[in-house]
């Protein structure tokens, strides 16, 4: 375990520098967060059926987003990117360590570092200023903040999928925005996920990305019972064991054709 | 048991090719061509443990494809291969565990800190002891020099600087067998001198087997006891510097500076091959005129002011194997 906690504690740590990033990153959440509550809002106003959410909810739902917005694998990591671009990746393969693993970690600090620096201050400008309720109760906090780590990991596994496609299409623009815009729509990121059509929830349930955000801001409202956190962090787990299943065999596959770039 | 055994080594890589033009572009949507090239066409060597090699050849020969199937990056598509007893993309982790890496044109520090840290993070990939590491890091970084830019974040050294880091990185682990693809492209006349004195001392004193890849024949000379050279995919020659010289040609320079500038040499035995003013570069066959019988002809023709004999330069040498290759 030791050399894939020094590359995550490394890359955390590099990461952490880059304050700027988070600033401008902070201030772009903000402004969507309530341009989104203000659509709800309009929303909810006009709208004269019962919904599956109350408005109270989605706005939980929506800063709750907004802040952990980081924690998304629906950008790039661009150094495994650039690495396959200019062939330095051929000194990836000559380290005596597991490469999958190796760049999980990669995965996992790219995701932490950058959502440990903006979701503080985000979730008190949340609690503060705009409507963000605390947990529904000591039971919910703990779900979902187990759900949240179960999300980290599948998010890891989701990012890794991502760079291990660049072996193949080497630029990789098709693979990460197609992957990007599905993890954003069906993570619940544009609209909750709740508010999608009856017909659409099966596919909604048993797709990954609902793990990534939709359930574990649910278990935070209670708008799913604490009680049923083992089938939210169940669902996530098996998807990450899947994904990580199926990222090695594609690893394994794609370093054995490889093609160093750049002679 | 020789340490490392390549036996019949392939690799072919296929390419899209690209038609000219944009309506070549358009046709390329519907219909690729590929293109097959083969890079390593069946090449056989064996290595000793503690040599230091040179393998040489043109740009595109296949030098790197045989580092990186040797490093265990690129799977060759036949042939055999035994790195220390193990073959390199089979048992990728342990093998890699025992060798080092570096290629001149990429550096493997984080660009972004300081080559310290990384060299700390390779620490703990290596999984080097504490001890070990501090002597072995303490050892290079004094060899090399390191001391005064190692707290610089590595974009910001100049690239003699980065490359003793590089260097230094891939020893950090002590391995016994170290690859170097073009180690002293771009740098400056002492880091070039600088990398030569440090891998000559560390072949010598730890006996690291070393395989250095190069288009500086300077490298090669200064280096190498053996030498490789590989073209198109095949090695056109193994064996050491006086072997390559005695296989290509045992021409040998006699170089003559006259007292009249205006004069001709005429010799049977002797052609020119270059004329300088007064310098007259001449080209002779040891086995058909020895050298102080044809100094001692030039001599009493002609009044000499001053005279040596060389061996042909070592690029006039490769270049006429790869022009004699078949």
């Amino acid at each position: 375990m030791r050399p894939y906690l020094s590359v995550l504690s490394a890359r955390i740590r590099m990461l952490l520098q880059y304050r700027a990033a988070a600033l401008a990153g902070m201030s772009t959440q903000l402004f969507w967060g309530l341009i989104r509550v203000m659509i709800f809002e309009a929303f909810y106003r006009t709208s004269l059926q019962a919904q599956p959410m109350t408005y109270a909810e989605v706005v939980n739902y929506v800063w709750l987003g907004q802040a952990l917005f980081a924690l998304l694998p629906w950008l790039p990591d661009n150094d495994v990117r650039t690495m396959v671009r200019t062939g330095t990746v051929a000194y990836e393969l000559v380290r005596p360590i597991d490469l999958y693993a190796f760049w999980y970690s990669r995965c996992l600090a790219n995701r932490i570092a950058p959502a440990l620096l903006r979701s503080v201050p985000l979730f008190c400008l949340a609690f503060l200023f705009f409507g963000l309720q605390p947990p529904a109760s000591p039971a919910a906090a703990a779900a979902w903040a187990l759900a949240t780590l179960a999300a980290i990991l599948l998010g890891g596994a989701l990012s890794n999928l991502v760079n291990i496609s660049l072996l193949w299409t080497i630029a990789g623009e098709g693979t990460i925005q197609m992957l990007g815009i599905c993890i954003y729509v069906f993570s619940g990121m544009v609209i909750p996920l709740p508010l999608f059509p009856d017909a659409l929830q099966p596919l909604l349930n048993f797709m990954p990305f609902r793990g990534l955000a939709d359930t574990p801001f649910r278990l935070y409202m209670g708008h799913i019972p604490a009680s049923q956190v083992w089938a939210v962090v169940g669902h996530q787990l098996a998807w990450t064991v899947a994904l990580v299943g199926l990222g090695r065999f594609l690893l394994y596959r794609g370093t054995r054709r490889l093609v160093v770039q750049g002679g | 048991m020789p340490q490392i055994v390549v036996e019949n080594l392939v690799k072919t890589y296929r390419i899209a090719e690209r038609r000219p033009g944009l309506w070549g572009a358009f046709r390329g949507i519907v219909q690729r061509s590929h293109r097959t090239i083969r890079a390593l066409d069946g090449i056989s060597f064996s290595l000793e443990a503690g040599e230091l090699v040179g393998y040489i050849g043109p740009n595109g020969a296949g030098k790197s494809t045989t580092v990186k199937i040797l490093s265990g990056i690129v799977v060759p598509d036949s042939g055999h291969c035994a790195v220390q007893g193990r073959v390199p993309w089979q048992d990728r982790i342990r093998h890699v565990a025992r060798i080092g890496v570096v290629f001149g044109q990429r550096t493997q520090l984080w660009w972004d800190l300081p080559a310290i840290e990384s060299f700390d993070l390779l620490r703990d990939i290596y999984k080097v002891p504490c001890a070990a590491y501090r002597h072995k890091r303490d050892a290079l970084i004094a060899m090399l020099e390191l001391g005064s830019f190692l707290d610089v974040p590595v974009r910001q050294l100049s690239l003699g600087q980065r490359m003793r880091c590089d260097l230094a990185a891939a020893l950090l682990h002590s391995p016994g067998l170290l690859f170097l693809d073009e180690p002293t492209i771009g740098l400056d006349a002492v880091s070039k001198l600088a990398m030569r004195d440090f891998i000559k001392e560390l072949n010598r004193q730890e006996g690291t087997t070393v395989i250095l890849t190069t288009h500086d024949m300077d490298d090669i000379e200064a280096l190498c006891n053996r030498v490789m050279v590989i073209g198109d995919g095949a090695i056109l020659s193994d064996g050491s510097l006086a072997e390559l010289r005695a296989r290509v040609s045992s021409e040998r320079r006699l170089i003559v500076d006259l007292v009249d500038a205006t004069a001709t040499i005429d010799d049977e035995a002797a052609r020119v091959v270059q004329r300088d003013g007064p310098r007259v570069h001449l080209s002779f066959a040891p086995e058909r005129i020895s050298a102080p019988a044809l100094i001692s002809r030039i001599t009493a023709r002609h009044e000499v002011r001053d005279l040596f004999v060389e061996n042909p330069p070592i690029e006039e040498v490769i270049a006429q194997l790869y022009r004699d290759r078949p």
